[in-house]
């Protein structure tokens, strides 16, 4: 069943989270660099100010594209706090992120394209793992709703520590961070422009952040879905998981797609095969 | 219809049959859908004398052929398959008896829908499509009165196919499914269309002749289990040789690897053709026996060898459409695929996995026609199939790129069909001993797909400057062929709970005595989601004045939006974008060699461990 109160709380919360989050992750790669950083709300007064401004766009079609992408991910992400089937929100997610390159597809302009197109590939990357990852919850909790996974009695790193890693592999990608930041990036003055979002402007480009605000809280509930028996340890791992993507971040450059996707590939196939073997060796499920 | 040769007179009898045919198989749904089974007693003799006398016919037929075209393979094959036959009828064809040669149940009914309407909408797409195609290749001979009467004939032995409860019955219409592919796919007579239609024929005899000795051996060493309910009920052991020899026939129907090329090679047919082999017709046939003789192939190691072929096949052939830019390649190599996942489906065998292999193939004919037809549309528009060509379609053909844009959605996206089912393939994978592989290998592959549908769905939906609108003159039988189909893939997404529960789930209960459905909750959520896709486009309806249009950016060089730059002494520099192909990955003639020996190897142990268990038994 989906719990109503999951779907609202996730609606209404999300972009202030996602937003705090944001927030936060500015001032400490700040401090990270020894720079003091903007104010811990600054990304709220961003978005709110690409919201006043002049309503451009390269073509109508624009519009439709985003606001798909923005109510999909929603969707996706109320599934998931709602307690829904696991492998619907994937797909929720994938139908959101197609969404979005479409968008930059219909644009025609030379970066946004180059943009769609390593987005994409990043999409190829990391959704064999989130599959995994979910068949892998499946396996030692026997079902595939959200609710039941998270309520199950014990910690799922236990039993899936590769996949946990595996996922947190991809979780780099997902998060828009160096050295997988490929289709776009936080930071501008990229070989790409901004990639995907390079035609978009004023409130849709809003839109879009705001869109990646609700995404990144999803991300994290599914991180925290692997301790969820302890909600306070899940909590911390939550934060140190984040704290670790921003290291990750800072501490290194930009690769080629390449590397991204066959890194990606080795890592699920491996993490993969041996944790989901164990698992039916051991007769876990 | 072989001797009209006026496009009126052709036109009214195609349209005639095709209704009739549809309006039949929509009344076999409402007749039989909840009658189960019906065996059909219907006299043996003199049928299958006649049909005796004909596969002879064909095959001294197909002897001149090879000896006029000197394909010698061929030759040796049609004897073979000639000579085994002959054995059969002379030793055995009179001391086998099949009380119930025809029979009705809800998967043939399924079956039944997917040829009579989607088969019946291709020929009257044919109709429109063909006189344009003759009008553009002056070169050909217009014999559109054997391509017309071939096609109902490749109908009509598709229905006796997955009616036929005597396998020596289901043999003869298995043997002329492959005669007319043969025959449309070298329709234009061109020395690569001979050629490839010798292809096809030359594989599709390899699996008639697996299946001609299946027959022998079942008249020989089971004492005479000639029809299909009774060969599924006699028990794994006594029929494993047999069940698989036949499955072997329908990898080889299938496609699969090391087999694909003959479904690639099929191309240079016109497109109709393509549609109806991909989508209701032929492959089709593959699939269809593999499934039925699914619950023989459960939990032995020969079935998981075949759930492993059609696996790899999905994971390689998924990937080498990401290195194709010709369209109807992509759309080749996706049927390939996804034929292979439907094959792996029916390797495993579960009654899960079965609910999942009766979607795909639902869902798979209606999108991947749509697909075909279209790409056919705009081939004929545009002057070419690439890809690359149909940047900024959306601003051309509107309407044809619309409902290229619907089908590929169908394909990949949620909620539609095929990913309904790949969902359902994936539960039924991971609840299946050792399932883990496959749901990888599924995880993996299902990832590649989507590269490929998006990035073409993305060239379609380019957005550029204002352009001559292309589809003004499509012939109106087109249109009807394409808006039912594109029609059909939403309303399938929309009433697949009904059809699960009316029809695949009282086959798999008498089947299996389980059955596979998806949870209410499940469902509502689809439903949440299928009608947001048809609301959010309507925004684009909406006023939006208030938007200034800018030009892209492009380095702030730009001259103007048609994307050019000013070069040097006042040259203008066009602009062009185009797609990630990643040759050196996912090239054809690499990945499809790894394939081939993979395949042949596993097809020699699928063998090997039927023989074994034979022997031990």
């Amino acid at each position: 069943m989906i719990s109503f109160v999951g779907v609202l709380a996730f609606i209404l919360l999300a972009p202030v989270i996602g937003g705090l989050v944001a927030g936060i992750d500015r001032k400490i790669t700040a401090h990270m660099q020894g720079r003091v950083g903007p104010p811990v709300l600054q990304p709220f007064y961003d978005v709110g100010k690409l919201f006043e401004k002049e309503k451009t766009v390269a073509n109508d079609t624009q519009r439709f594209y985003v606001i798909s992408y923005f109510v999909f991910m929603i969707f996706t992400g109320a599934l998931f706090f709602g307690g829904g089937n696991i492998l619907l929100v994937i797909f929720a997610l994938t139908l959101a992120q197609v969404f979005l390159v479409l968008g930059a597809y219909s644009a025609n302009s030379p970066y946004s394209h180059i943009g769609a197109e390593r987005e994409l590939l990043q999409i190829m990357a990391y959704e064999p793992m989130v599959i995994i990852a979910a068949v892998g919850m499946y396996v030692v909790t026997t079902s595939f709703n959200v609710g039941t996974i998270a309520s199950f009695d014990q910690p799922l790193v236990l039993f899936l520590p590769g996949i946990f890693a595996g996922f947190i592999y991809i979780l780099t990608i997902k998060l828009r961070k160096s050295p997988f930041d490929i289709s776009t990036s936080h930071h501008a003055h990229q070989e790409i422009v901004k990639g995907v979002t390079t035609e978009f402007s004023g409130p849709t480009l809003g839109l879009i952040e705001l869109t990646h605000w609700y995404e990144t809280v999803f991300l994290l509930g599914f991180v925290y879905l692997f301790f969820a028996s302890n909600p306070l340890i899940a909590v911390i791992a939550v934060i140190l998981v984040y704290l670790l993507e921003i290291l990750i971040d800072n501490a290194s450059a930009r690769v080629k797609w390449q590397l991204v996707m066959k890194s990606s590939w080795v890592v699920a196939v491996i993490v993969g095969v041996a944790n989901l073997a164990a698992l039916y060796y051991l007769g876990v499920g | 219809m072989l001797i009209v040769r006026n496009d009126i007179g052709r036109n009214w009898i195609v349209k005639v049959s095709a209704i009739v045919i549809g309006a039949v198989s929509l009344f076999l749904l409402v007749t039989s859908f909840d009658k189960g089974i019906v065996l059909y007693e219907f006299p043996s003799e003199p049928t299958g004398i006649i049909m005796f006398i004909i596969e002879i016919l064909v095959a001294v037929y197909l002897l001149y052929l090879g000896i006029i075209y000197k394909k010698y393979l061929v030759l040796v094959l049609v004897l073979v398959q000639m000579l085994l036959m002959t054995w059969y009828e002379l030793l055995y064809a009179h001391t086998i008896e099949v009380t119930s040669n025809l029979f009705v149940d809800q998967f043939s009914i399924i079956m039944a829908l997917i040829i009579g309407i989607i088969g019946s909408l291709i020929c009257v797409y044919a109709l429109g499509y063909m006189k344009d195609f003759h009008q553009h290749h002056k070169e050909l001979p217009d014999n559109r009165n054997i391509f017309f009467f071939i096609t109902f004939v490749f109908l009509s032995a598709m229905f006796g196919l997955v009616f036929s409860n005597n396998l020596v019955w289901l043999y003869f219409f298995w043997e002329i499914t492959t005669l007319c592919s043969f025959f449309l796919i070298g329709y234009t007579k061109t020395q690569e269309a001979t050629n490839n239609a010798f292809t096809a024929l030359w594989m599709n005899l390899l699996g008639g002749i697996a299946f001609a000795i299946a027959l022998l051996y079942l008249a020989s060493q089971t004492g005479g289990v000639m029809g299909l309910e009774e060969l599924l009920a006699s028990g794994k052991a006594i029929v494993l040789i047999p069940v698989v020899l036949i499955g072997f026939a329908g990898l080889t129907k299938a496609a699969q690897l090391p087999f694909s090329s003959w479904l690639v090679g099929a191309m240079v047919a016109p497109t109709p053709v393509s549609a109806l082999l991909h989508s209701s017709t032929m492959v089709k046939a593959g699939v269809y026996i593999l499934v039925r003789l699914a619950p023989i192939f459960q939990a032995t190691l020969s079935g998981y060898v075949l759930a492993f072929i059609g696996a790899l096949t999905f994971l390689l052939a998924s990937g080498i459409a990401i290195s194709q830019s010709n369209a109807k390649q992509v759309l080749a190599y996706s049927t390939i695929a996804n034929l292979g996942l439907i094959v792996a489906c029916a390797g495993i065998g579960t009654y899960e996995a079965i609910w999942a292999a009766i979607l795909l193939i639902i869902f798979h004919a209606i999108s991947k026609s749509l697909l075909f037809l279209s790409v056919g549309t705009v081939e004929h528009k545009i002057k070419s199939r690439d890809i690359e060509d149909m940047n900024g379609l959306i601003m051309r053909m509107p309407k044809v790129a619309a409902m290229m844009v619907i089908g590929i959605a169908g394909m990949f996206l949620a909620p539609f069909g095929m990913l309904i089912s790949k969902w359902a393939a994936i539960q039924a994978f991971i609840d299946a001993p050792f399932g883990f592989i496959f749901v990888i290998i599924l995880a993996f592959g299902s990832a590649l797909t989507l590269f490929f549908w998006a990035k073409w769905m993305g060239r379609l939906v380019v957005v550029t400057l204002k352009q001559e609108n292309l589809e003004t003159d499509i012939d109106k039988n087109i249109w009807i062929a394409l808006i039912s189909l594109a029609g059909l893939t939403a309303i399938t997404c929309f009433i697949f709970p009904l059809i699960s529960s009316t029809l695949i789930e009282p086959f798999l209960m008498q089947n299996y005595g389980n059955a596979a459905q998806m949870s209410q909750d499940n469902i509502i959520i689809m439903m949440m989601m299928l009608f947001l896709i048809v609301l959010l486009p309507l925004s684009i309806l909406l006023p939006q004045k208030k938007y200034r249009h800018l030009t892209p950016y492009m380095g702030g060089m730009t001259t103007n939006a048609d994307l050019s730059y000013n070069g040097a002494i006042g040259l203008k520099r066009d602009l062009k974008l185009s797609n990630y192909y990643i040759n050196s990955w996912f090239g054809e003639v690499k990945l499809q060699n790894l394939g081939i020996y993979l395949c042949t190897g596993l097809i020699g142990i699928m063998f090997l461990s039927a023989a074994y268990m034979g022997a031990i038994l």
